[in-house]
């Protein structure tokens, strides 16, 4: 769905993995944002009737950008910066937060 | 032994960041809470590295917001990003989320710079991958310098929607169609309101030059479009809508939609603070004194948290509410100067607001579903259908409403469907939007596991 404009300057990156796909994008930028770049338009599926959702509002509003990070669910993908290495897998169903 | 402040402020958006350098330079203990990893609120939300191609796209009000976050970095604060506030008590202590690791704060004042959340727009189908909100997808391009890599069709309404446009145009992306859903019979309550959008000449050539630029790259505007649907199996693949009398079609993988913002209230109302109905924004506000000051002591809001008012407005208003923060906890060396400034500004803005207001209030259509299984909570899935019938089996509220369906009860606890979900009980109840009382969020504001709560630093404080 979206592309990132070219830049001449440098920028640091990091690389993360999005369904197990590795994918590289500059330092500093969120979960939700390293699914945007992977082409990943789907985060989740949701536990009441399993439809697809993606990232909606980007600032922690909808919480429909909910994914497994480093194995962990209902992560809020927008709101969490990529590190080197992060995991960041589709979560599917199930939803129980603050337990 | 938690921090004690004189002022806490929560939100570093263009209003918390300016109340807390005006508050700092009064002589207070100032610290500030914000979700973000750095300053700038979603207005001026800051990339860790900007590239020069991101910021000529963006043009110059980012760029000076940037300098207000410079100011802001450069002032004596206790600043603490990345934290995500969960309780606020009424005698000021804070409880936060830091890395995963819960802290509190204790402030002798609290001022909630929380800002705005784009309004909902609860049309079928939005609820599929590849819809998002005007706003989601210019954060992406502040932070990352994402554009549509297919033409991407916008739907709504409000200055922000054409902004982007026009920073897409910049960025040389390609734009399929604005779907322009705002009833051009608003021109009538906006018209006796011209006078003061005019005076605000700065503004308006802005604007100007957006259309302008759209127009001369022949970007197609369709106006009086109303029946929107976003179709697709699994994902959005297309735009329907009604115009000039037909149903029309335009394939599209990205919808994004905007029908203004509205006060992010969840922590004003989940303290209880008073608020009053605006029914020109629709929404709810907190009610205060000419120095943002709440009817409870010791909390004030400032900025688009206190009515919508712009990026512009939140600094003069920032300013006061640091002034009323700081003559509540008895201080006296205030900066005449710099209120009366304050005060001019916003009685300037206030007479561009209230045209805009009215000019871009959103169709009814695209605030209340009209179709029964379209759905109004995202979270728990619940239908238009399903709140209709809630409200005629005696819910008068959101929380009410919360029983039948479960709606609200989802992680977002209300925060975008209860737009939704009270003008449908308003309806169908046949009230006016004002009786439908506002919904009382409550702490936790966001999820926090209770591993979290058993880290040392929140054990410490609770022993
Ligand atoms: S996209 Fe809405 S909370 Fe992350």
């Amino acid at each position: 769905m979206f592309r990132r404009l070219e830049t001449a300057g440098r920028v640091e990156t990091v690389t993360v993995s999005v369904g197990g796909k590795p994918v590289t994008l500059p330092r500093g930028e969120t979960a939700a944002a390293a699914l945007v770049a992977a082409g990943e338009a789907v985060g989740r599926t949701t536990p009441v009737t399993g439809a697809p959702r993606g990232p909606y509002c980007m600032m922690g509003v909808c919480f429909d950008c909910l994914v497994m990070i480093d194995g962990a669910p209902n992560r809020q993908a927008c709101m969490i910066e990529i590190r080197e290495g992060m995991r960041i897998d589709r979560q599917d169903g199930a939803r129980r937060l603050g337990g | 032994m938690s921090a004690q402040w004189d002022l806490a402020v929560i939100g570093a958006g263009p209003a918390g960041m300016t109340a807390a350098m005006t508050a700092a330079r009064l002589g207070l203990k100032v610290g500030l809470l914000d979700e973000q990893p750095r300053p700038g609120g979603q207005i001026y939300r800051n990339p860790a590295q900007p590239t020069p191609e991101v910021l000529e796209a963006l043009g110059e009000d980012y760029a000076h917001g940037m300098k207000l976050i410079e100011r802001f970095r450069a002032a004596d604060i206790d600043y603490r990003p990345g934290a995500t506030v969960w309780d606020v008590t009424a005698d000021g202590e804070i409880a936060f989320l830091r890395d995963g690791v819960a802290g509190e704060i204790r402030a002798r004042h609290v001022l909630l710079a929380t800002g705005a959340i784009e309004r909902p727009v609860p049309v079928p189908g939005w609820t599929l991958p590849g819809a998002m909100t005007v706003g989601a997808a210019q954060i992406l391009l502040k932070t990352g310098g994402y554009v549509p890599d297919h033409p991407a069709v916008l739907v709504g309404g409000g200055p922000l929607l054409y902004l982007v446009a026009w920073q897409y145009l910049k960025a040389g992306a390609q734009i399929g169609a604005i779907l322009e859903t705002v009833p051009r019979s608003n021109l009538w309550s906006a018209l006796p309101h011209a006078p003061g959008m005019l005076r605000q000449g700065r503004l308006l050539a802005k604007g100007r030059r957006w259309l302008r630029d759209l127009r001369a790259a022949r970007v197609r505007r369709i106006r009086g479009v109303t029946d929107v649907r976003i179709e697709g199996d699994g994902a959005a693949e297309a735009v329907s809508f009604q115009a000039r009398g037909r149903r029309q079609t335009i394939q599209t993988p990205l919808v994004l939609l905007h029908e203004g913002v509205i006060p992010n209230t969840h922590v004003s109302l989940a303290l209880g603070l008073e608020h009053g109905w605006n029914d020109v924004q629709q929404w709810w506000q907190p009610r205060l004194d000419e120095w943002g000051r709440a009817d409870k002591t010791g909390f004030s809001v400032a900025g688009d948290g206190a009515g919508i008012w712009g990026a512009e407005a939140a600094e003069h208003l920032g300013l006061l509410a640091a002034h009323g923060a700081a003559m509540a906890l008895g201080g006296d060396s205030l900066d005449q100067t710099g209120v009366a400034e304050a005060r001019t500004a916003l009685n300037a803005a206030a007479g561009a607001r209230a045209f805009l207001d009215r000019f871009y209030r959103p169709a009814r259509s695209q605030r209340v579903p009209a179709a029964d299984d379209t759905i109004a909570c995202r979270c728990e899935e619940v239908t238009a259908g399903q709140v209709r019938h809630a409200a005629r089996l005696g819910a008068l509220g959101l929380t009410q409403a919360k029983a039948y369906t479960r709606c609200g009860m989802g992680p977002c606890q209300g925060r975008l469907c209860a737009p939704t979900v009270s003008a449908l009980i308003a309806e169908t109840r046949g009230l006016d939007d004002a009786d439908v009382p506002a919904y009382r969020p409550r702490p936790p504001f966001k999820p926090v596991t209770l591993g979290a709560l058993a880290a040392p630093a929140f054990r410490a404080k609770a022993g």
